[in-house]
């Protein structure tokens, strides 16, 4: 039996079952952790030595009946924006590539209640911003499927890590399609959860009214037992929502009869590979098979969310990014007479080319005299938007579209070329507008063996829908049973 | 042309300090003095990822502040960031509110020499403060404390309703007894927990137009207020009358030169990039909150100085500079309640009181003896102990050495001399020595008979009882 394939509803059982311990759990990740890591290039900061001394440390509490929770001795990844007490939070940056936050994220207390075990802080583009994880400052994590091409982003190395099994699951984040566009490249599930439903706080931010943390599972049932973990109102974030506590897995009924599908036709249109709409065809078939009732219908406003997006989250951004100035924490110039200077050298010396970009674009939609026609024309986009999805949700349950216009693309074929990696968020960013729930799945592979993400979207705090239908989705294809990640191609 | 020609245009913007316990968006205190850093947490010093939670007591107070002042309160408000750099401002953004402020359309009115004047305010908004800078004491460079980074205040933007340097002092000194009567700020502008932005401009009397104006910012005092509206009214004049313009600037008033400086060159103009506050959600107030506040809302300095005519049976002019100040008219309240003559209180108050304030150019809040210790000097008189010369030595020596009055004048040797022999023997000496004026009181000038008690108060260093002082000399005078 290989552990590290279980999912941790299957790890659960067998936990009780004692027919595994903790610390043979997180042994195995940790020796796939060293088999794998070398190509992939996941972890920023792995913790397997840490993890391992606590797997024994859980075990004794366990044991002696001092610990409860069915969750104590998951090994858990998280992504490298989420704040993490007395370990490194570096966003990928140079800016804060020794940064250790003084807290922890509301998230991670929760993670920590529930004493799973922190097996390291996974890559991304740095602050969040980008589609291939390639604007790491510290590496370029590589498709476990193909080496050679890139994991998706900014969580590419939370999706790369979760589909190389090298972490059991993991916590993402979501600001245009982060958690969702990685999991469709790398085979696994990703939720982004609606906006309001989970905490913010420590979650080093990038574009605040958008930004939401989510889980990357490997199963539609593990990402329901994270997010019971994580959801709920958090007193620190006045954005998060006060909402019943639900346990998400109670939706799963692998049951979707008379359940309304909608396919909005925006996003099947020519920026959309064949290979890719051909596999969402035979989705949208399987659906009707299992009872469920689809019929295509226009959601116009959708060709003006990826404009919008970038309008809004770069302006936020630009704000959110502000605070790394040199002064209190993270890097600074040495190279400094006056107070301009370290400003001016610390930022450009510590920041790197996209997240620049999209400062100077923030603050530009901001300034005085292209406010009313740029942020302000986004803001009133953004109402439209969330209209056009009220409207759609009078009619339908969930709506299926592709979590990204293409399989994973080769390394470097996109990195110079910033309009062409914006347009790979052009299926994902309207759910972060709308602050609608989405969760991808994977529905297939293409002719070269790359995993195709479908995207199923839900009304707001319904995630307990498109749970369902992804799990019943999930239960009849059995994705994971027909395909696993190959490592394919060399690192170079 | 000449100066009076012109008309000044003046415009506040008042920030004051809430006395909240905590600050506006954490937890940590607000309390002023600590050592540097102590009173943080990851939110006020913007640590990444952190959140701001807004304080519910922060819009109580400045609703509180808004319907002092007449506004009306925005059932619907937001928060808005306001970006630029500064060490100062961890987050590189102030929260603050820009179109839609908790309150607007006020109004107060201000007196001068009998004549009400009505200054509207534009607007009341919340915002949180900034941090400072020490300038190291050990080497080159400034240090950043934060302590002070999001400490809530409240701006009170004024309309351009003020034509002189007094009706802005009047003005700023009315908006300080409302916040200090309503209990959201102590105004201790020492401590810069009250401090105003002035705008001038001067336009020739008639115009319709406002001329271009300057402003100084965070002025912690009424006289550099005044001295600098003076002196930048002039200075306008001035640079209008040789055919000049004004440029619209910050400018920094200099109170050792009594001048005002340009702080930045237009380079540095400041686009803020104001946009809404994503991380925090709407204000929306119900009517019912804003009516609840406005029923339970303390007693306002002009209902006070009515209760003081009715009451106290105090002139106008008295219950008026009591009740300009909570503190004075406080002060007075619990003087009152210990030796119980309201005029007497008053008078000292009104006169040695606020002389003194007036030398020493500091606040009533500043005054360091208890309504005890004044009430105990008064009734020291009142009882003959000292007389009312040695009642105002003893209030300079509650100045400088606050403590009870008894002790003071014990320790002082400051006891009034009522010994029937003593006072003769004084009268006796001061009569052998002015014969004139024996001559003169029995001429019928009877003024000879104050100079004569004078002569025997000044022999005694003040400490001779003047009514026998008085009574002794009339009987030997008439003799």
């Amino acid at each position: 039996m290989d552990i590290t394939k279980l999912t941790v509803h299957e790890l659960q059982e067998k936990l009780s079952k004692k027919e595994i311990s903790i610390t043979d759990i997180t042994k195995a990740y940790v020796d796939n952790i060293e088999k794998y890591e070398k190509d992939v290039q996941a972890f920023i900061t792995p913790l397997s030595e840490e993890a391992l001394e606590k797997a024994k440390e859980l075990e004794a509490k366990v044991e002696a009946g001092e610990i409860k929770s069915n969750l104590a001795g998951i090994p858990i990844g998280i992504k490298d924006n989420i704040c993490t007490k007395g370990i490194k939070t570096t966003c990928a940056s140079k800016m804060l590539e020794n940064f250790i936050s003084p807290y922890n994220a509301t998230v991670m207390e929760k993670i920590n209640d529930e004493n799973m075990i922190n097996l390291g802080k996974l890559n991304m583009d740095e602050f969040a911003m980008g589609a291939s994880t390639e604007y790491s400052y510290f590496q370029k994590t590589r498709n476990p499927w193909n080496l050679n091409t890139v994991p998706g982003g900014s969580s590419g190395g939370v999706a790369a890590a979760v589909a190389a099994n090298m972490v059991p699951w993991a916590l993402g984040s979501d600001t245009g399609g982060s958690i969702r566009q990685p999991a469709s490249f790398c085979g696994v599930v990703g939720l982004k959860p609606t906006y309001g439903l989970v905490s913010r706080y420590g979650l080093v931010a990038f574009a605040s009214s958008l930004d939401q943390i989510g889980p990357i599972t490997k199963d539609v049932k593990d990402a329901a037992i994270l997010l019971n973990v994580i959801a709920g109102k958090d007193e620190k974030d006045t954005t998060s929502v006060n909402k019943e506590k639900v346990d998400y897995t109670k939706a799963l009924k692998n049951d979707v009869k008379g359940l309304k599908i909608g396919i909005p036709k925006e996003y099947f249109g020519d920026g959309i590979n064949s290979e890719v709409k051909a596999k969402l065809k035979e989705a949208i078939e399987t659906y009707k098979k299992l009872g469920a009732t689809v019929e295509e219908f226009s959601l116009g406003i959708a060709d003006y969310a990826l404009a919008t997006y970038y309008i809004i989250a770069c302006a936020e951004a630009s704000s959110n990014l502000g605070r790394f100035d040199g002064i209190r924490y993270g890097y600074r110039t040495e190279n400094y007479t006056n107070l301009k200077d370290i400003y001016r050298n610390s930022r450009s010396e510590g920041f790197g080319e996209e997240v620049k970009r999209r400062i100077i674009l923030g603050t530009y939609v901001l300034s005085s005299g292209y406010y009313d026609a740029y942020y302000k024309k986004a803001q009133q986009v953004r109402t439209l938007v969330k209209k056009e999805f009220d409207k759609a949700f009078e009619k339908y349950d969930v709506l299926l579209t592709p979590t990204s216009p293409t399989v994973a693309f080769e390394i470097g074929t996109k990195s110079n070329n910033p309009l062409e990696m914006y347009l790979a968020d052009i299926c994902t960013v309207s759910v972060n507008i709308a602050g609608l729930p989405g969760i991808s799945i994977p529905c297939g592979v293409d002719s070269k063996g790359m995993p195709i993400g479908m995207q199923l979207i839900g009304n707001k705090f319904m995630e307990e829908t498109i749970l369902n239908a992804a799990y019943t989705y999930e239960q009849e294809t059995k994705f994971r049973e027909n395909y696993q990640p190959t490592f394919k191609g060399g690192a170079n | 042309m000449s100066r009076e020609d012109y008309e000044t245009v003046i415009g506040l913007e008042v920030h004051a300090e809430l006395s909240t316990k905590t600050k506006i968006f954490c937890s940590c205190p607000t309390e002023f003095g600590a050592e540097p850093n102590t009173h943080t947490c990851p939110v006020c010093m913007a640590m990444p990822g952190a959140l701001p939670v807004l304080n519910e007591k922060v819009v109580e107070y400045a609703v509180k502040a808004g319907l002092a002042t007449n506004c009306t309160i925005a059932r619907e408000s937001k928060n808005d960031r306001k970006n630029y750099f500064y060490p100062d401002l961890p987050k590189s953004y102030q929260i603050s509110q820009f179109d839609k402020p908790l309150c607007a359309n006020g109004k107060i009115d201000i007196e001068e020499e009998g004549k009400i004047k009505t200054i509207g305010i534009t607007r009341i908004h919340i915002e949180e403060d900034a941090g400072k800078l020490n300038h190291n004491e050990f080497g080159s460079g400034s240090l950043v404390d934060l302590n002070r980074a999001g400490v809530p205040l409240i701006e009170i933007v004024s309309e351009p309703d003020m034509r002189s340097s007094k009706d802005a002092e009047n003005y700023l000194r009315k908006i300080k007894s409302i916040l200090e009567y309503i209990e959201v700020s102590d105004c201790k502008m020492q401590e810069g927990s009250l401090r105003a932005d002035v705008n001038v401009s001067v336009r020739k009397i008639g115009a319709k137009e406002f001329g271009t104006r300057t402003e100084m910012k965070n002025m912690n005092s009424f006289r550099s207020i005044v001295r600098a509206i003076d002196y930048e009214a002039e200075r306008q004049i001035e640079i209008l009358e040789e055919g000049g313009k004004i440029d619209q600037e910050t400018l920094r008033w200099d109170d050792v030169s009594g001048r005002t400086f340009s702080m930045r060159d237009k380079e540095d103009a400041q686009d803020y990039r104001y946009f809404p506050e994503p991380d925090l959600v709407a204000i929306r107030l119900s009517e019912e909150y804003i009516e609840n506040i406005r029923k339970n809302l303390p007693e306002l300095p002009e209902s006070r100085k009515k209760r003081y005519l009715e009451e106290y049976k105090l002139t106008e002019k008295e219950a008026k500079m009591l009740t300009a100040s909570k503190y004075m008219s406080n002060l007075f309240e619990e003087a009152l309640k210990i030796c119980g003559n309201a005029k007497i209180v008053a008078n000292w108050l009104l006169s040695d009181v606020s002389r003194i304030l007036n030398e020493k150019e500091i606040e009533p809040e500043q005054i360091p003896f208890t309504a005890d210790n004044l009430a105990k000097m008064i009734m020291l008189i009142e009882k003959g102990t000292i007389s009312s010369a040695i009642g105002k030595k003893v209030l300079e020596e509650l100045f400088e050495n606050p403590k009870d009055p008894e002790k003071i004048i014990e320790e002082k040797g400051w006891i009034q001399i009522s010994d029937e022999g003593a006072i003769e023997e004084v009268v006796m000496k001061i009569l052998q020595n002015n014969p004139q004026s024996i001559a003169d009181f029995k001429a019928g000038k009877d003024r000879a008979l104050g100079f004569l008690v004078g002569q025997a108060m000044k022999e005694t260093k003040g400490k001779a009882n003047p009514k026998m002082l008085n009574e002794k000399f009339l009987k030997e005078l008439n003799k």
